[in-house]
């Protein structure tokens, strides 16, 4: 294969070197062979990601099947998990995953976004090299690391400066807010791990909106500027706006980080389905409960049978999920892209 | 001389040994439960410099080492919940071997409040039911006549993941409370109506730490090397008892084992035992590789002083030569 490599990219190093000399007959043979060779490669190699793909789904369904036989979609829409009595059904684990992830998305975009524009448009670069050094250094900390940071050092102080007194206040009594604050302030709840995951997308959105604002040609500003736009004018209504389809992805990208996000939200989000008829709490200082830190706290003593095959159709469930997202972001970031 | 000759013979035949052991450094593995996990680590350790023989555990849980035993990819499993009929079936002839006991402890943090509070099992029951909600409680100030407590709420904390240690507490519950047989049931994981759950010991340790009102259910060992205060629970016998290592062992030497050792100890009939305790279990097959058998037999003897040390109940001497009894079914 190498062989191939070297011969191909000598004969078009040759083709460089006489651009109007008609490549001879035996050097155009290994660029002939070399080609088909290395679309076949290029393309298996895509292909294994496809494969991939349909063979964890399949193994997923095949391993969930006793209890997708057994609960069918009361699975999804059921909201007791009782392993005593064999009866497995996740919504409060769905909703917790899709809240938890939401909040994350709700704080963390705005300062991303700010923050991106900030670096790519703002700062002078003597400031800028050591933030986006230390954003690159944020996404590289271990989950565990920022479970850890958040049990003792989040959650208490969370806790002590903002639940306590929230639920000391009358803020409870006002109609829609007081529903979001209801519950005793434990700590461990909904709102710390939004938080947790808000710290972790933050450094990806953040990365990827730089780079793709940085990416905008210089001219587009440089226009803006010369109508005579202030320097806001021209982020908001020229960085901003190119950008615009870049950043929908970006934020798709730290959404699906979220929802599979095991190990920092099971830490401090309270590992116990709200206690309510429906499984479902809107309240962030309520505890809650995510797929993925379902099975991480459950996959290690389950016992081969139903209770097995109920936490393998959590991850199948939560792998469609994530499909759905991915086919949700793909549309919106279409539809943006058209309408600019 | 005739010293110094056998000095020499013996300097040689170490050396042989040695040096034919450690062409053959024999290795077993085994996989399973966290709770007696540092004794075990202990035990490998001190086992291996004296035989030469490598023990690889991993702390995996209960249900994992049941898992790997059954598929006989270990050695040996552990499990602290012993194996139901339905695991059984599908390991025929696995014989469990007890090796040492251990304590729950129900571990509190009520600010001003020191270690021992009394607590009767319903109150205990009550409290995780959510049905005394307050510290200052009649139903617990009565218990505690010399204690002031706060008026503030309990905050309950369970182990999240399925553990042998919540078997044992969920078991000694439904036995000691209708309501919580009726409502709540036993297991290595159940479903909780009121409280948080944290992942492991260390979780649910750090959980009662940080929160004021906190209550949960830890290893005897986890609340000890916190120092997280833990209270005294009234037995069959009426007594309030602190758990120890002395409590411990002292339930353990009350209970009837069945034949095949497979039952949860709790609520001894003795009147100086702790009631919240039960042994934890090594799973092996009757055709194990004879390395492990004498590992077994050295757990069982001279294994058993470690136990104390790390909070752990050695075994009575009853259940200790029944155990050894097991053990010989080895062949």
């Amino acid at each position: 294969m190498a062989n191939i490599t070297t011969e191909a990219q000598s004969s078009r190093k040759a083709a460089v070197a006489s651009p109007k000399a008609v490549p001879p007959r035996g050097a155009s043979l290994g660029a002939r062979i070399g080609d088909p060779i290395y679309l076949g490669l290029t393309f298996l190699a895509s292909l294994s990601i496809f494969a991939i793909i349909i063979a964890i789904a399949w193994n997923l369904a095949s391993a969930s099947h006793l209890s997708m036989q057994k609960f069918g979609f009361g699975y999804a829409t059921g909201s007791t998990w009782d392993e005593t009595k064999d009866i497995y059904q996740i919504k409060p684990f769905i909703f917790g995953t899709l809240y938890s992830s939401l909040i994350a998305l709700i704080l963390a975009v705005p300062v991303s976004i700010g923050a991106a524009i900030f670096l790519s448009e703002l700062a002078p670069k003597w400031i800028r090299t050591p933030i986006t050094f230390l954003i690159e250094l944020l996404a590289a900390i271990p989950s565990v690391v920022y479970g850890l940071w958040g049990i003792f050092v989040l959650i208490p102080w969370v806790r002590d400066k903002f639940m306590v007194p929230i639920s000391h206040s009358k803020v409870e009594h006002i109609p829609i807010l007081g529903s979001l604050f209801s519950g005793d302030p434990i700590g461990p709840s909904m709102l710390t791990a939004g938080m947790i995951l808000a710290i972790m997308v933050t450094p990806f959105i953040t990365a990827i909106t730089r780079d793709i604002m940085k990416a905008i040609p210089r001219a587009q500003r440089e226009g803006s500027f010369a109508l005579g736009a202030t320097q806001w004018e021209t982020i908001s209504q020229v960085v901003i706006p190119y950008a615009k389809s870049g950043i929908i992805g970006a934020v798709i990208l730290g959404l699906g980080r979220a929802l599979g996000e095991t190990m920092a939200v099971t830490m401090v989000i309270g590992n116990q389905a709200p206690q309510t008829e429906s499984g479902i709490s809107w309240s962030l200082f309520d505890p809650g409960y995510t797929m993925a830190s379902a099975l991480a706290n459950k996959f290690n003593e389950a016992t081969p049978g139903i209770s097995l095959s109920s936490l393998v159709e959590i991850g199948f469930v939560l792998f469609i999920v994530a499909v759905i997202v991915n086919i949700f972001a793909r549309l919106l970031v279409r539809y943006t892209a058209k309408n600019l | 001389m005739k010293f110094g000759f056998f000095k020499t013979i013996a300097v040689a035949a170490t050396l042989t040994a040695s040096l034919l052991s450690g062409a053959h450094a024999q290795e077993l593995n085994g996989a399973g439960a966290t709770f007696p996990a540092p004794l075990y680590q202990k035990w490998f350790a001190e086992y291996g410099q004296a035989t030469n023989v490598k023990i690889n555990y991993q702390p995996i849980g209960s249900g994992g080492g049941i898992k790997q035993i059954t598929a006989r990819s270990v050695d040996f499993g552990a499990s602290d919940a012993p194996m139901n009929a339905d695991e059984l079936s599908k390991a025929p002839g696995i014989i469990h071997i007890p090796t040492v006991a251990g304590a729950v402890v129900v571990a509190y943090n009520i600010p001003g409040v020191g270690p021992g509070i009394k607590l009767t099992p319903d109150v205990v029951a009550d409290v995780f039911l959510g049905k005394i909600t307050k510290w200052d409680d009649a139903r617990i100030t009565k218990l505690n006549p010399g204690t002031k407590f706060p008026s503030s709420g309990i905050v309950p904390f369970h182990r999240s993941d399925g553990s042998g240690t919540t078997n044992i507490f969920t078991t000694y519950l439904s036995e000691v409370s209708g309501d919580w047989k009726d409502s709540v049931g036993a297991g290595k994981s159940v479903k909780w109506v009121k409280g948080l759950g944290g992942k492991g010991n260390p979780g649910v340790a750090a959980l009662i730490k940080q929160t004021e009102g906190g209550i949960g259910y830890i290893e005897l060992a986890y609340a000890v090397q916190n120092v997280i205060p833990y209270a005294a629970v009234r037995n069959a016998k009426g007594k309030f008892i602190y758990p120890s290592v002395a409590s411990t062992t002292a339930a353990a030497a009350a209970v009837s084992l069945p034949a095949d050792f497979r039952k949860v100890i709790v609520n001894t009939q003795a009147a100086d035992g702790y009631p919240i305790t039960g042994f934890t279990f090594l799973l092996v097959y009757p055709n194990a590789k004879p390395e492990l058998k004498k590992f077994l037999q050295w757990a069982l003897t001279d294994g058993q002083k470690d136990a104390s040390d790390m909070y752990y109940a050695p075994l009575p001497a009853n259940v200790r030569q029944r155990a050894l009894a097991a053990v010989n079914r080895i062949h």
